[in-house]
């Protein structure tokens, strides 16, 4: 037996048990012996529900337990002490045995493998077989004792609702045990990674070049990790460069549509911004390689910059301050539309013109929630991968030259991931330490920005 | 005095054109990376075809029409050696010059027609078939001389032609540019999202639900909040890192399948979904939940059977904003190894596949010059679904929703 059969056979019996609830509420209905509290339908979901859920919790949770005790009986057998004590090579051999055992393959790379197939086999069947009755006989058990309660006082539907609740909560948890998964599986690897290298090495180190030694013997295998270059070159492109471009351009747009632009203008630009906002990075990352590099490599040429790249910082970071346009652009129309119409009015009334007004009231009073904005699109440009990946290199520069390249924590971390390295060694770990950094420079910039938004809108509300 | 207010005026004149001149910017901007792309990718969707007369009998092809018909054709037609009978048909007809006028891929398209047609095999046919990608490049302006001239001698005699690459949208990656096609990411994509709507719709939903209307306002449900909020903006490298970590390397599913692909975009998604689900169930009056209780109703029949429904648009719209964004990640896909070369489409949810994002990134990497028009052809299909799903949600906002 296998488990797809034991979770078939759970939700069989579910469904007759549920069957039998709602024939006999409905028997008790028709009878007329009293008034039922809850429809009928609800009597068999409350038995269903009772049959199918404990007995399904029972199997996800044998699951994983199962995969631990069928690797046991394996590693016990005879052919499984056989096997060689390098743990690499065994677990290559035991994962080519589990897939031949399971049809997924013909044959492994490894000898062994094919001898402990039929093992693992038997053992899975037998713990499969083990979980799978005990399942059933819970699923049959709870069935039973859920019909004895149908009756005609029974409140069905009260219990059918605190299960619906049950699954609620269930839902949200899964909400937080994502964040709590990205830190702690972070924090796991990053932790991995700093018995390799020191702390202080990669936080205030500023050489980064990955190497490391395959062989002890061999040349050139000493390795830098040192981040500084890598956030010098994030916060180059991503907050200065992109910045430069997007906060003059998404605030004065911002003005000019909620103050002086025409209803129609408004009604069809918003629109384009949204668009602006919703076109894949990828695409933004090609154009900046494909017609953005080159141009502004001419044009450094040509004003006397003799190194100027073709993957130059400038490149990518114009393209990206275009891309965050929209962010900041929304966040400056939400906190100016927000500033009450009496201010504008009062300053009108004293005889200023309306850029007078807007300089001078109307900004001041909406800053919070623009710099609000402005925090959150930074932490946007910081996150961004392609357009970096594509247009701006892996050169880690400390350099301050626009038309140099230099490369981000988010372009090392694709770098680190996608090239074939074994999982252990500090490279592919160094990924994860640098995404930890990653996740703790958003996070604070988001709870900072969303602290200023929220902050400044209970001050007009 | 009137001097100042004179200046005063222009200074006003100067900052509303400042706003006109960044609104425009950003306008120009747009239309030059849509042009840019559809300028360099609609040749992409063309396809040169050059015409060849083979004598099938008296060529060395040894194939049997009855097996052109059987279930095997495909394999038969793959090992009949295609591309010599192609190369010396092409010297024949052409030259000495046109022995790379075909290439593997014009050998493919012969063997598809031979499939079709099995009639073909016993007699002399002209067929039309794509060329190689040196040649094709000529055709369309950028070659070196000696495939320029080899299309200037085919043109003269009438036998060149430009088509609609139909290849284009059914076939899969290959490492010839001429014969690439976006099926296999198309499909790659399309089960990826399913995935992700099956994960990321009811659970985002539930827990808006919850939060909005069961959840006590205390301390753990503001961190439940702030924690929500926080998760819709991280970056969603981040998320490729967590699926790397979680489900490729603890729980060891299939690496570059679109199960572990749609699960991590779910994980990105469900955020989006959630914070638009609090807006919606938030935007509805609480007359409609006292009516529903004065009449009888349950706190959860309350919920299910009135708010909900009349939430549901809003709710729709922000699933397909998150849907369209989920759509065009690349950065966490790249991380959960759908990178490789995958030359046909995925049969079911644990085959490799690969999304068309990241399948647009693959091909931006390649040298072949070929591949820049297909690239852009690409995100040209890219962009198409972007907008009919952005364009879906604004409609189902602009019908359905109700301001109460």
């Amino acid at each position: 037996m296998s488990l797809t059969l034991a979770l078939a056979a759970v939700l069989a019996v579910a469904a007759i048990a549920g069957w039998f609830g709602y024939s006999r509420a409905a028997a008790i209905r028709s009878s007329g012996t009293g008034r039922l509290h809850s429809l009928p339908a609800y009597h068999g979901f409350y038995v269903a529900l009772w049959a199918a859920v404990p007995a399904l919790l029972l199997l996800a949770a044998w699951a994983p337990v199962q995969t631990g005790l069928v690797e046991q009986a394996v590693l016990s057998s005879p052919e499984g002490q056989a096997l060689p004590d390098f743990d690499l090579q065994r677990n290559a051999i035991l994962s080519e045995a589990r897939e031949i055992a399971r049809g997924q393959r013909e044959a492994g790379f490894n000898p062994e493998s094919s001898a402990l197939a039929p093992r693992y086999a038997e053992a899975e069947g037998r713990m499969a077989t083990i979980g799978g009755l005990v399942a059933l006989v819970l699923a049959i058990g709870a069935a039973l004792l859920a019909l004895r309660r149908v009756g005609v006082r029974f409140r069905a539907r009260t219990g059918v609702e605190r299960w619906i609740m049950a699954l609620l909560f269930a839902a949200s948890l899964i909400a937080i045990l994502t964040t709590l998964g990205i830190v702690l599986s972070l924090m796991f690897e990053s932790l991995r990674f700093f018995r390799l290298v020191p702390p202080a090495e990669f936080l205030f180190g500023t050489q980064w070049s990955p190497q490391i030694a395959i062989r002890a013997d061999q040349v050139g295998s000493s390795g830098a990790f040192g981040w500084i270059p890598l956030l010098w070159g994030t916060i180059f492109i991503g907050a200065i460069i992109a910045m430069i471009v997007a906060i003059p351009l998404g605030l004065m747009s911002a003005i000019y549509l909620t103050q002086y632009a025409h209803p129609t203008v408004r009604a069809w630009m918003k629109p384009l911004l949204e668009i602006l906002a919703g076109i894949p990075t990828v695409v933004y990352g090609y154009f900046a390689a494909l017609t953005v590099a080159p141009a502004v490599r001419d044009f450094g040429l040509t004003i006397g910059v003799s190194n100027a790249s073709s993957e130059s910082a400038l490149a990518a970071g114009l393209v990206m301050g275009i891309m965050i346009i929209p962010f900041v652009s929304s966040m400056s129309d939400d906190s100016i539309a927000a500033v009450p119409q009496a201010m504008r009015d009062g300053s009108l009334a004293m005889g200023a013109t309306k850029s007078e007004t807007i300089r001078k009231v109307v900004l001041p009073a909406a800053l919070p929630g623009v710099v609000g904005g402005v925090l959150l699109a930074v932490s946007r440009a910081i996150g961004e991968t392609m357009i970096v990946v594509m247009a701006a290199g892996l050169a880690a520069n400390l350099t301050a030259n626009p038309f140099d390249s230099v490369t981000t924590v988010t372009a090392q971390i694709v770098q680190l991931l996608t090239g074939d390295q074994e999982f252990d060694s500090a490279k592919t770990l160094a990924a994860f330490a640098l995404g930890l950094a990653l996740f703790v420079i958003t996070l604070i910039l988001n709870l900072i920005a969303l602290s200023f938004v929220r902050r400044y809108r209970e001050a007009y509300e | 005095m009137n001097a100042r207010v004179k200046k005063r005026y222009a200074a006003e004149r100067r900052f509303r054109v400042l706003g006109l001149i960044a609104v425009a910017v950003s306008a120009l901007f747009l239309a030059f990376l849509l042009v840019t792309m559809a300028w360099k990718g609609l040749g992409g969707f063309v396809r040169a075809e050059a015409a060849v007369t083979i004598d099938f009998p008296r060529s060395d092809l040894i194939i049997d029409p009855a097996a052109l018909r059987g279930p095997q054709a495909r394999e038969v037609v793959a090992a009949a050696g295609l591309d010599g009978i192609l190369a010396r048909a092409a010297v024949d007809n052409y030259g000495p010059q046109a022995e790379q006028l075909f290439s593997a891929a014009g050998a493919r398209s012969l063997g598809r027609q031979l499939i079709a047609d099995p009639a073909l095999v016993e007699r002399r046919a002209t067929v039309w078939l794509p060329v190689a990608s040196r040649v094709e490049g000529a055709a369309k302006g950028r070659g070196d001389a000696a495939s320029e001239q080899l299309v200037a001698q085919i043109e003269a005699q009438g036998a060149l032609r430009k088509r609609f690459n139909s290849d284009f949208l059914t076939q899969s990656d290959a490492t010839d540019p001429t014969a690439v096609g976006v099926w296999g990411a198309l499909k790659g994509s399309f089960l990826t999202i399913i995935v992700t709507m099956l994960l990321a719709f009811p659970i985002g939903v539930l827990s808006a639900v919850y939060l909005e209307e069961f959840a006590a306002r205390n301390r753990w449900t503001d961190a439940i909040e702030v924690s929500i909020n926080n998760l819709a903006a991280v970056p969603s490298i981040i998320f490729g890192l967590l699926g790397l970590a979680v489900f490729l390397n603890f729980m060891h599913l299939p690496r570059s399948a679109p199960l572990v692909g749609g699960l991590t975009l779910a994980l990105m998604t469900m955020p989006v979904i959630v914070i638009a689900g609090r807006n919606a169930i938030k935007a509805v009056p609480p007359s409609i939940r006292d009516a529903a209780l004065g009449v009888g109703a349950s706190k959860m029949q309350v919920v299910f059977h009135h708010v909900l429904p009349l939430a549901l648009p809003g709710i729709l719209t922000g699933t397909i904003i998150g849907m369209a964004r989920a759509l065009g990640e690349t950065a966490p896909l790249l991380m959960i190894g759908m990178r490789a070369f995958i030359a046909s489409p995925p049969n079911g949810f644990t085959d490799p596949a690969t999304a068309l994002p990241v399948q647009i990134f693959l091909w931006s990497d390649e040298v072949d010059r070929g591949f820049v028009e297909k690239t852009s052809a690409a995100i040209i299909v890219l962009l198409i679904f972007m907008l009919l799903m952005n364009g879906l949600a604004i409609y189902l906002r602009n019908r359905f929703e109700r301001r109460w």
